[in-house]
């Protein structure tokens, strides 16, 4: 079958959606056989495939005349095979094929489920493929989309370069039908072509249709006119169409437009000021109705934005405000009042009224100075350690822990460091000094009043806590639960902890791991029980307290004998002096040795020591009721 | 229904199409919804009767986004034109920002359009509010037909728009007029946002 001479380059409209397959097809007509072997070709139905094909056939044949080169469509090349099978002549059939330059085959898609052509083609490609003739092909589909084709001639179609005609554009559109109409000779009035490219064809052959239509309506009725060509070819109407084109989108943009210059007009800024402060501190939880009576004003207040700071700062007020009542009682914050800046004033009182009940922790006693402590071998290393955590609290040892036995001046010196800290960290330094007890009975207390919470808050406001005789706390789970708590306020703040007991943690039975553990990751320092030295430094100056001669001889005399505790130290020197008072003259080594080797034999009995070391007055013989003679007649009443 | 919201930055217009039935308020709404990008128009609610006529109201959301920072809503609805959903006119009337009037052009029709610009003055006032106050444009639509059949705008003008409204020939089933209807109502809806605010003011103005 000979080429459409029609089907020509020139008169083939080249746009962004064939660009690829008219350059490949160009080259291919240049030099059959040299490049691009074979070349296929797909796209829809419509689209240029046949005319492309047809135009690389004219150009071949123009280069080069002597050229054989044949256009077959599938359907006509497998009537031909059978016909050939059934005359039995296949030979001519093959040889006729044989010695084509420059093979066109169109619609390739009708392979499918053909198993004698597929492989009579395969066997064709073959020949002309090895001797370098030129083999195009195309098909509204890949190869391998082809359904039922055989493996072999799928690679064989897909060996050389697959193209795709892709829906021309627009501009392509309109170049297509302005060459149609200088093929065909017709003219149109102004408008009428784009108009009709502008109608949404699914290919080409349907645009050509539609411009013959037109051609013929206007040898009809005379020229045409734009608005008539979606009429005349059918097209819907762009408008109610359900996707609408760009121009058509446009009118709705131009009225957005206008609209947001409308807004910008009518808007008022101030308004959008206000309207912004109600929104964000709304958000925020506070009440804005300061703000709404603002909105509500005709015009802009002329303070309108001193306003706006002024609520701004009443709101950072109340924050402030309900800062410092949580550390009283965390139950009053998130309180109605803390939200309305309107209320500003109440807030201040009441917060005020809830600090004033607010009772702090008792502090540490003021009789116990840092001064008035000893230091010695015995109690150096707590001493050293107190000095440090004096010096630098949270930072060095926390918690320091104080351990010793009974009357060696642990509370003396957990006191002492309180008074030091409360004395250098200022008036609003709060150092709570409590005993484990009185940290047990507070709880129970608010425990029984349902104010645990405010219970915490106190203990946690403070800046040091010190705890006394901390080992009571021992077996009583929910002191220890509560004193774990606070610790670990106290100790993730980085504030001072101090605990002072008569074991040290390891030894205190019924603490809870998590309690001692936390007791001895600061530093645990013993107190001994004093040594000779601190005997001696000790009494002297409670001799001289006492206001008695404190001679070399008698200090080294009471130093040489061993006591316990500092508190035996106080009671031998209140003995030997109350001793001296007896007998009427002043204290010297004599009667201390006399009286406390003397004592010696007789401290076995207490009350007789007693009787000695204290006052006259003490000494009445009613004063003690077991040595009462008739204690039973005595009775007033009986007991119950 | 305030018309701006300052506190959380929005802008809701309820624009009401009135007129008598069968006038094009729905084609309007057509046209509007089939020029706007899907983003941006919600789901036209229309509950029509057997033979297609608005019985209760046909109402469309269209979101315009921000502007200004303002998220900007429109509500279109339409009445019924029908003389009996006199009831439902007055539901859907309630809380509108400004209505548009849309005439029909035919020469018989002009009777039915007298009588519903009246009827909408009625309605108005009695939800107490002054009709002198209401944004209200007017449409003269079906310009379309042809010239015997439709009576031109002046005369249209005369007998209708004795408030002396603003107003737009318009084909509503092919779009002219459409737009420019619905970009002048909501031009004179926003400019009351100046004068002294909202649709409230109005409303507490009129009688009871």
């Amino acid at each position: 079958m000979l080429v459409d001479a029609r089907a020509r380059f020139e008169n083939y409209v080249v746009g962004s959606a064939n660009r690829l397959a008219v350059a490949a097809a160009h080259a291919v007509a240049d030099a059959p056989g040299a490049v691009y072997n074979p070349l296929f070709i797909y796209s829809g139905s419509g689209l240029g495939k046949t005319h492309l094909i047809g135009a690389i056939g004219n150009l071949a044949l123009q280069r080069n005349p002597d050229l054989i080169v044949e256009y077959v469509p599938l359907e006509d090349f497998v009537e031909q095979l059978h016909a050939a099978i059934a005359g039995g002549e296949m030979e001519r059939f093959k040889h006729r094929y044989g010695r084509v330059d420059v093979l066109l085959i169109d619609d390739m898609q009708f392979l499918t489920g053909r198993r004698e052509t597929q492989s009579e083609l395969l066997r064709l490609l073959n020949t002309l493929q090895g001797t370098g003739r030129q083999i195009i092909m195309t098909s509204d589909r890949p190869p391998v989309e082809i359904a039922d084709v055989d493996e072999r001639l799928i690679s064989r179609m897909s060996g050389g370069l697959i193209v795709d005609i892709g829906v021309p554009d627009f501009e392509t559109r309109v170049a297509i039908l302005r060459a149609k109409c200088e093929e065909r000779k017709v003219s149109f009035a102004p408008g009428v072509i784009e108009e009709l490219a502008r109608v949404d064809f699914a290919n080409v052959r349907e645009l050509q249709g539609a411009l013959n239509k037109l051609g013929a309506q206007q040898s009809v009725d005379g020229t045409i006119t734009p608005a008539q060509v979606r009429g005349l070819v059918g097209a819907p109407d762009p408008a109610p169409a359900a996707s609408p084109t760009a121009a058509a989108q446009d009118e709705f943009f131009s009225f957005l437009t206008d609209i947001a210059s409308a807004v910008a007009a009518h808007v008022e800024p101030w308004k959008v000021r206000v309207g912004e402060s109600i929104a964000y501190w709304g958000g925020e939880g506070y009440r804005t109705t300061a703000l709404e009576r603002l909105m509500a004003e005709k015009s802009a207040p002329a303070n309108y934005e001193a306003l706006l700071r002024g609520f701004g700062q009443a709101v950072e007020q109340l924050r402030e405000l309900e800062r410092q009542v949580t550390t009283v009682d965390p139950t009053l914050g998130g309180a109605d009042l803390f939200r309305d800046p309107e209320r500003l004033g109440e807030a201040a009182s009441f917060v005020e009224s809830a600090l004033a009940g607010a009772v702090p922790p008792a502090g540490p006693q003021a009789a116990f100075a840092r001064g008035a402590f000893e230091e010695s071998g015995s109690n150096q290393m707590a001493v050293r350690a107190a000095d440090a955590v004096i010096a630098e609290p949270g930072h060095r040892y926390n918690p320091l822990f104080l351990a010793g036995p009974s009357g060696v001046g642990k509370t003396h010196l957990l006191n002492a460091i309180g008074n030091e800290l409360a004395r250098r960290g200022g008036p609003n330094h709060r150092v709570a000094c409590v005993g484990a007890q009185l940290f047990i009975d507070e709880l129970i207390a608010a425990l029984q009043d349902g104010t645990v919470e405010r219970f915490r808050a106190r203990y946690r406001a403070a800046d040091v806590l010190l705890i006394d005789d901390v080992q009571f706390v021992a077996s009583k789970e929910r002191t220890q639960e509560e004193l774990f708590h606070v610790f670990n306020h106290f100790h993730s703040a980085g504030k001072q902890l101090v605990f002072a007991s008569d074991l040290p943690p390891k030894q205190i039975e019924g603490l809870e791991d998590r309690l001692r553990s936390r007791f001895e990751g600061g530093l645990v320092a013993q107190l001994e029980s004093p040594d000779r030295a601190l005997r001696a430094k000790l009494y002297g100056r409670y001799l001289s307290d006492a206001q008695m001669p404190s001679t070399p001889e008698l200090v080294g005399f009471l130093a040489d004998r061993p006591a316990a505790s500092v508190r035996e130290l106080i009671g031998t020197v209140h003995r030997i002096s109350a001793a001296a008072e007896a007998r009427g003259s002043a204290l010297s080594l004599d009667i201390a040795r006399a009286e406390l080797e003397a004592g010696g034999i007789t401290a076995t009995s207490a009350p007789a020591t007693v009787r000695q070391a204290a006052d006259v007055f003490f000494l009445d013989d009613e004063k003690i009721i077991w040595e009462w003679p008739d204690a039973g007649a005595r009775l007033v009443e009986e007991l119950r | 229904m305030s018309l701006v919201n300052y506190a959380t930055r929005e802008i809701t217009c309820k624009i009401v199409y009135y007129g008598p039935g069968r006038s094009g308020k729905t084609t309007n709404l057509h046209y509007i919804y089939s020029q706007v990008p899907d983003d941006r128009k919600g789901k036209m609610v229309s509950l029509a009767t057997q033979t297609d006529r608005t019985l209760f109201f046909d109402f469309l959301p269209l979101d315009l986004g921000s502007i200004s920072g303002f998220t900007t809503k429109f509500q279109l609805y339409t009445v019924p034109g029908q003389v009996y959903y006199q009831t439902t006119r007055r539901l859907v009337l309630q809380g509108a920002d400004g209505v548009v009037f849309v005439a029909d052009s035919q020469a018989r029709q002009l009777e039915e359009n007298i009588e519903s610009f009246q009827d909408l003055h009625a309605n108005l006032s009695d939800q107490g509010i002054d009709p002198r106050g209401m944004p209200i444009v007017v449409q003269y639509n079906k310009q379309d037909l042809p010239a015997d059949l439709i009576l031109p705008v002046p005369e249209l003008s005369d007998a209708i728009n004795f408030r002396g409204a603003p107003e737009f020939a318009a084909d509503a089933l092919h779009g002219p007029g459409v737009f420019e209807t619905l970009r002048g109502i909501s031009e004179l809806v926003l400019r009351r946002l100046s004068a002294t605010g909202s649709a409230a003011g109005a409303a507490a103005a009129g009688p009871k």
